[in-house]
């Protein structure tokens, strides 16, 4: 089966500063793959160079196609939906205009409703708060939102940068048993970012550890978890 | 009493014209964080373009519309070819490109159509409207358009996926890239709708002011006033700005301060305004959560 998405030697650089030293992994479609390491890894950058929004060199190819060479708009329309750090929510915007936004791409107007009716249907809290202005929402909401944001896009890969991030341990826990469900369900492939390497390792098929811009490690989620050294350096036990 | 309630009827005729072309300024502001000096020169470009068709013999409503769509052309094209490589230059840089278009602008429609002043043709009848003498048909006529223009652009930004994209990049250009919004395009799209408002902004003010390549230089005070005083990132707040500043130029200038410095108005309230209160007085206030 090939690969839904492979990244091979992945460079990319902020400015003159180096921050990926050629990554490689690949995931497959409809699994859930996590990336894992400390501060400053280099997973972020990871997720931003797959969306273009960093210079990278290396080749990235998704579903078969090169994508390295294509500008962040085209590779949304390809099905790929960011959740990006710091949550990016349109704060002056209502929670519903945000969502509508996130099937800004899609051609397929008439369905839109129904799927504000589905991400409503995961997350009801948005749907109180429809009319309401997203900055306004709590981080959990907005981080509710961010998911729901690339929910709409009827992605097929989904990338999630660090979802628990600042978030209370129980909507964590909400959240990732619903990435969980739209994984299942709806058969979107996941990539995962997380500092939060237990949680991740849970909902996760398959992790990649990167250390200082490098992959160190890479195998199944219950073959990483029972390595030493990432229990000790990331699991804490 | 009389003259009162004249003064103001005409204020808000020109007050809606400086709301316009304020929300012009505004649309851009919020887009860019910048102010476009050259945005009175644009709208007075395309007055002179609107000028030429009616003396071509062309009825005044088409070259009315020809005109606002040559406006928005060329907001397009100058925003894609002059500004669009200074995108990523300091602030002052991009504000030495619009003095330059400023100069430009005004320049070569000295150099086209001569800095004698000119007469342009209202599309409204002579007379008086309903046997008053209260407000003459041109400025009843250059309220309703303006509230048309105010009408279409609030539902185009509101209710339609085109407008709700071009607000979301620019409120936050990096996730409106990340929902497949092309940015780039939406600013462009941006300087074409802002200098098509500034055309009929400036079609509504020509037969009033006449035709002569400074006549925007005052109107775009006032605008910059009405921007300000409503809050410069606050379109609802620029339009309302606009009509303040139209009626409190005309009352204090009939019957406080006199014609000749009504344009002190303006600068008092710019100063004023940036100087007490630099949100504006409708600059709202947005409350956001970390």
């Amino acid at each position: 089966m090939a690969a839904l998405l492979e990244v091979s030697k992945l460079h990319a650089a902020y400015g003159l500063t180096r921050v990926l030293h050629g990554i490689d992994f690949s995931m497959q479609e409809g699994t859930i793959t996590t990336l894992l390491g400390a501060n400053g890894a280099g997973k972020t950058t990871t997720l931003r160079a797959l969306c273009a929004m960093v210079k990278t060199q290396g080749e990235i190819r998704f579903a078969g196609q090169r994508i390295d060479n294509r500008a962040t708009e085209d590779i949304v329309r390809l099905g790929i939906a960011h959740v990006p750090d710091g949550r990016g929510t349109f704060v002056n915007l209502t929670t519903e205009e945000n969502l509508r936004l996130g099937a800004y791409v899609r051609k397929d107007r008439d369905h839109i409703d129904a799927d504000l009716e589905r991400v409503y249907g995961y997350f009801p809290r948005l749907r109180e708060r429809r009319a309401q202005q997203a900055g306004t929402l709590s981080g959990g909401e907005q981080q509710m939102l961010a998911v729901s944001r690339a929910l709409m896009l009827r992605p097929k890969l989904m990338l999630l940068d660090e979802p628990s991030f600042g978030l209370a341990p129980l909507i964590v826990k909400e959240l990732f048993g619903i990435l969980r469900t739209v994984n299942e369900k709806e058969q979107v492939s996941m990539l995962v970012v997380e500092q939060n390497a237990a949680m991740a390792l849970d909902l996760a098929d398959h992790a990649y550890v990167i250390e200082t811009g490098r992959v160190m490690l890479s195998g199944t989620a219950a073959e990483i978890k029972s390595n030493d050294n990432v229990r000790r350096s990331y699991l804490g036990y | 009493m009389d003259a009162l309630l004249h003064q103001v009827l005409a204020g808000l005729a020109t007050g809606g014209i400086y709301a316009s072309l304020a929300l012009a300024l505004v649309m851009i502001y919020q887009a860019t964080h910048l102010v476009n000096f050259a945005q009175g020169e644009l709208a007075m470009f395309a007055t002179y373009f609107a000028w030429s068709l009616i003396n071509a013999g062309v009825p005044y409503w088409p070259a009315f519309f020809i005109t606002v769509i040559f406006a928005f052309v060329l907001g397009v094209v100058i925003e894609r070819v002059v500004i669009r490589p200074v995108e990523n230059a300091p602030v002052l840089a991009v504000v030495v490109v619009f003095i330059a278009l400023l100069v430009i602008l005004n320049s070569v429609a000295g150099w086209i159509y001569t800095y004698t002043i000119k007469t342009f043709p209202s599309p409204f009848p002579t007379g008086g409207v309903f046997g008053t003498k209260l407000l003459s048909p041109h400025e009843l006529g250059a309220i309703g358009v303006t509230l048309v223009v105010l009408l279409l652009l609030y539902v185009f930004f509101r209710f339609t996926p085109l407008g709700l994209a071009m607000r979301a990049a620019a409120q936050n250009p990096d996730s409106a890239r990340l929902v497949g919004i092309r940015v780039g395009w939406m600013l462009a799209l941006g300087w074409g709708l802002a200098a098509a408002i500034g055309s009929i902004a400036g079609m509504m003010v020509a037969p009033i002011v006449f035709l002569d390549p400074n006549m925007m230089g005052g109107i775009l005070l006032y605008a910059f006033a009405a921007a300000l005083v409503g809050g410069i990132d606050n379109p609802g707040g620029a339009v309302l700005g606009g009509f303040m500043v139209g009626v409190l130029e005309n009352v204090l200038g009939a019957f406080v301060i006199g014609n000749e410095l009504k344009l002190a108005v303006a600068l008092v309230l710019i100063i004023g305004v940036l100087v007490v209160k630099p949100s504006g007085f409708f600059g709202k206030v947005f409350v956001t959560r970390v």
